[in-house]
């Protein structure tokens, strides 16, 4: 079987937002390509035509739910473009601003935590198996150490009312986002901020929650997109907004950067508390808030019957390849009937899950040490820095710059213009890979999403460079 | 989620572990219940997963955001673990889908099919969940379905070396298995998380059977290869020519569920898997693995020497004991209560599994003798 990489020159409409990849490869026949000229982006044959019609197949039906995606997730098809660039320019330096990919090194205070754990897995008082926690409580089975639980609780949630036996560890947010989704099955409606990160959008999908993608508004069918834009501050006007059964909410945003303010978290608490919602906060930013805006969504009176929170070491501890994150879930979140959600979830974490590794766990626990938080503030700082440069760069060019501030992202405005083409520009004409705004929905239309995340030389050299390009 | 009849299976015999060390906090309780290997890992492999983690703070070592899939353009994909997997490939089939399972089996099977909403209720009387199609494996077919009397189905759930059986189908036995997916148009979700255990011959991968290619998915695990059950590891293989029945590779939609509901494996336990995958790495891990086959053979001749039906136990670390006429949760307490020692009631893993219990021969070499010694006093 071969797999051909084209890559062809941009020229691409403006109201086709998504890409082709190689999942919509089967439905390309070159006759009903309507985009004059040459087909954009990396496209890859999976097998040749002649070998398809005499292939076995089975007589199991595709889920449709996966045939309802659009594209491939949003992040490998960055990936994709960046590779196929570095083909096409072996010699360019090319700097990384897409993927959120943390660069900098794990403190050496974490690092060697779970150096420590490693080695006493082989030794007999060192080793341990599967996490199961054992004890009374134990119908609640954390798969996690009550340390590390107790630890996370007593410092993102002191005085909050979240306890040790509400968290659950995991192998971090997005696995935890399709978990919930699992969770909550596939009769439940969802509202997502537009734009936002594609997982929950995706993993709604798939679960089956939505309809078909609508392709005039670049929407799926049956999901509630919240807007947030300049216009409306980043805050979704939620008298507009109709009830859904979840309401996914992230902020620090990714990809806008805004921070939602104490005021605007009370009157979304109360409008799911109206509504009967479960709200979905995705909190993975929260360290990076500079000002006064709420870290947790328990801050705000009355969440904890309305909301749960989804967090991750990803961005605070360079954890992005060791995998650790938490859920935690009030005792008083309740489903209509009166049952306890984290009971459910508990449920769904033993049957489809195994816990987080157990060196990565031993990692979380110092860095959540007193000289561990030390030094996540210190990577946290760092990234801050970068972000600033990249705010004050496109600043002084003249743009329209959003987020920064509270978040290592930073959404620059192109008014007018297709961001998949400014994404092309920009790779095209200065080697910097970035992330195309309409890839998180289309409230990201006209918008590059620039990430802060990077060595601090490569920072400075990209600001250089979008300084030529747009002098 | 309201469908699902009881808890998972295994945090039930924590809970009742738990229990009886409160009610007699001086006993010495021996557990061959949880499938959960004790032995520590091999000093080249613990080394490797440290220096990993020590590179991990330095600029040249360190490393962010994997592949979400191990590596790309393969048809491995390196996951978090099997359970992990087989809720991933639920996910990917979606509810309208009909699986068979083997009857007794490893519950996430079925309670993730139940789930993702592809099963009825639960029938009280036999204990089944409808829409599910038990394939019963008992001393009577020797733990190998009777295909001609299973209906079709979709998807079909097998476990070879087979958890709790212990039963290695054989060459044939799979042969018919892939021919009876063929003739089906179904696909096999093969669990071979054991197969390092097989002593015989009998095949360790599907794809030793010609065909299957075309027709299953194969799911692993270092879990109980390498004593990874914390470290967590283990990979699906999901081969290119695998289509639905729209001629779509079903490989390119579980890339999509990967990219989209996971972020890979944690690096330093992949670092783990490779060093145990290296020449002196493999030799200490199969060592590892003798080990707890030599505990099976000791558990094996105490239960034959107490006239015990006892099956497996060769090619996998379960035993899986008959005590005909009985309830298996009525012995699995009298066990405990007697000698202190946890097992696994049959039932737990499906109707067929009644009679019977499942021991497993996880565990330090001085538990398995002492175990062996009360469990002799208790049932001569």
């Amino acid at each position: 079987m071969s797999a051909i990489n084209q890559i062809v020159s941009t020229s691409i409409s403006s109201s086709t937002s998504t890409f082709l990849g190689h999942n919509n490869l089967k439905n390309i026949k070159p006759s009903s390509v309507a985009i004059p000229g040459k087909i954009n982006g990396v496209v890859k044959c999976v097998a040749s035509p002649s070998a398809e019609k005499t292939a076995y197949k089975t007589k199991v039906s595709r889920n449709e739910n996966l045939a309802k995606l659009q594209a491939g997730y949003l992040f490998p098809e960055i990936a994709r473009r960046r590779a196929a660039h570095m083909l096409k320019y072996p010699d360019a330096q090319v700097i990384s601003l897409g993927i959120g990919d943390t660069t900098e090194p794990i403190p050496e205070v974490i690092t060697s935590a779970m150096s420590k754990r490693s080695y006493a897995l082989s030794t007999v008082d060192g080793y341990s198996g599967y996490g199961a926690e054992q004890g009374e409580k134990a119908l609640f089975v954390y798969l996690s150490s009550q340390q590390l639980r107790a630890a996370i609780a007593s410092t993102y949630y002191a005085d909050l009312g979240i306890e040790e036996d509400d968290i659950f560890v995991s192998d971090g947010a997005k696995s935890d986002i399709s978990r919930l989704q699992v969770l909550f099955g596939s009769n439940v409606t969802m509202a997502v901020q537009d734009p936002s990160y594609p997982a929950y959008v995706d993993s709604s999908v798939i679960l089956g929650q939505t309809g078909q993608f609508q392709k005039d508004v670049e929407k799926y069918g049956n999901i509630e997109y919240m807007r947030c834009t300049p216009e409306n501050g980043f805050f979704p006007d939620l008298s507009t907004v109709r009830r859904t059964d979840i309401i996914f909410f992230c902020s620090p945003n990714n990809p806008t950067g805004y921070a939602a303010s104490r005021e605007q978290l009370t009157r979304l608490v109360q409008f799911a508390k109206e509504n009967g919602s479960i709200i979905v906060y995705d909190s993975a930013y929260a360290m990076y808030v500079s000002d006064d805006s709420p870290r947790s969504i328990f801050e705000i009176p009355g969440a904890k019957e309305v909301a749960l929170e989804v967090s991750s070491f990803s961005k605070y501890a360079g954890f992005t390849g060791v995998r650790l994150g938490w859920t935690a879930i009030p005792k008083d979140l309740l489903y209509s009937d009166g049952f306890p959600l984290a009971k459910d979830f508990n449920r769904i974490v033993c049957t489809c899950f195994n816990g987080a590794s157990n060196i990565a766990q031993a990692g979380g626990l110092a860095c959540v040490s007193a000289e561990g938080i030390k030094a996540m503030h210190e990577v946290v700082g760092f990234y801050k820095e970068n972000t600033a440069i990249i705010v004050d760069t496109f600043e002084s060019l003249g743009f329209k710059v959003y987020g920064g501030k509270n978040a290592p992202y930073v959404w620059v405005h192109f008014p007018g213009r297709s961001s998949w083409d400014v994404f092309s520009e920009i790779l095209e004409k200065t080697h910097v890979v970035t992330t195309p705004g309409s890839g998180f929905g289309p409230g990201g239309e006209g918008f590059v999403r620039v990430s802060a995340f990077g060595h601090g030389e490569n920072v400075l050299e990209a600001c250089r460079r979008f300084k030529q390009l747009y002098k | 989620m309201e469908r699902l009849q009881y808890n998972y299976l295994f945090p039930e015999i924590s809970a009742r572990e738990a229990q009886h060390v409160k009610k007699y906090p001086n006993a010495k309780v021996i557990s061959l219940g949880i499938g959960d290997t004790t032995e520590p890992l091999p000093d080249v492999v613990a080394l490797s997963m440290a220096n990993y983690a020590h590179g991990l703070a330095t600029p040249t070592g360190y490393r962010g955001y994997g592949a979400e899939q191990g590596s790309k353009d393969t048809e491995v994909f390196v996951s978090d673990g099997a359970q992990c997997d087989i809720s991933r490939l639920q996910l990917l089939f979606g509810s309208n889908m009909s699986i068979a399972v083997q009857d007794p089996i490893f519950p996430a099977y079925i309670d993730s099919s139940v789930i993702i909403g592809q099963t009825g209720d639960v029938e009280t009387e036999s204990g089944r969940y409808q829409n599910i199609e038990y394939m019963k494996c008992g001393p009577q077919n020797s733990f190998f379905p009777d295909l001609s009397k299973t209906a079709r189905t979709d998807i079909i759930f097998f476990c070879s070396p087979n958890n709790p059986t212990g039963h290695a189908a054989s060459w044939e036995q799979l042969e018919q298995v892939v021919r009876f997916a063929q003739e089906n148009g179904s696909i096999i979700v093969y669990d071979s998380a054991y197969a390092v255990y097989i002593t015989d011959g009998s095949p360790r991968s599907i794809y030793e059977i010609p065909g299957a290619k075309k027709v299953a998915i194969e799911v692993s695990s270092f879990s109980k290869i390498a004593g990874f059950t914390g470290v967590r590891l283990g990979w699906t293989v999901v081969p290119k020519e695998l289509m639905y029945s729209n001629g779509f590779p079903v490989i390119n939609d579980f890339n999509r569920i990967v990219c989209t509901c996971f972020n890979g494996a944690s690096r330093i336990a992949q670092a783990g898997g490779l060093a145990s995958l290296s020449k002196e790495g493999f030799k200490a891990v199969i060592s590892l693995v003798d080990y707890y086959k030599e505990n099976a053979e000791i558990l094996l001749e105490t239960f034959k020497s107490l006239g015990l039906r006892a099956y497996g136990g060769v090619n996998a670390p379960y035993l899986w004991v008959h005590f005909p006429g009985s309830n298996s949760w009525d012995v699995f307490n009298e066990i405990l209560e007697k000698t202190h020692i946890i097992t696994v009631p049959g039932s737990g893993f499906g109707p067929a599994g009644k009679e019977f219990i499942r021991v497993t021969a996880f565990g330090h070499r001085e538990n398995i003798l002492e175990a062996s010694d009360r469990l002799t006093t208790l049932l001569k």
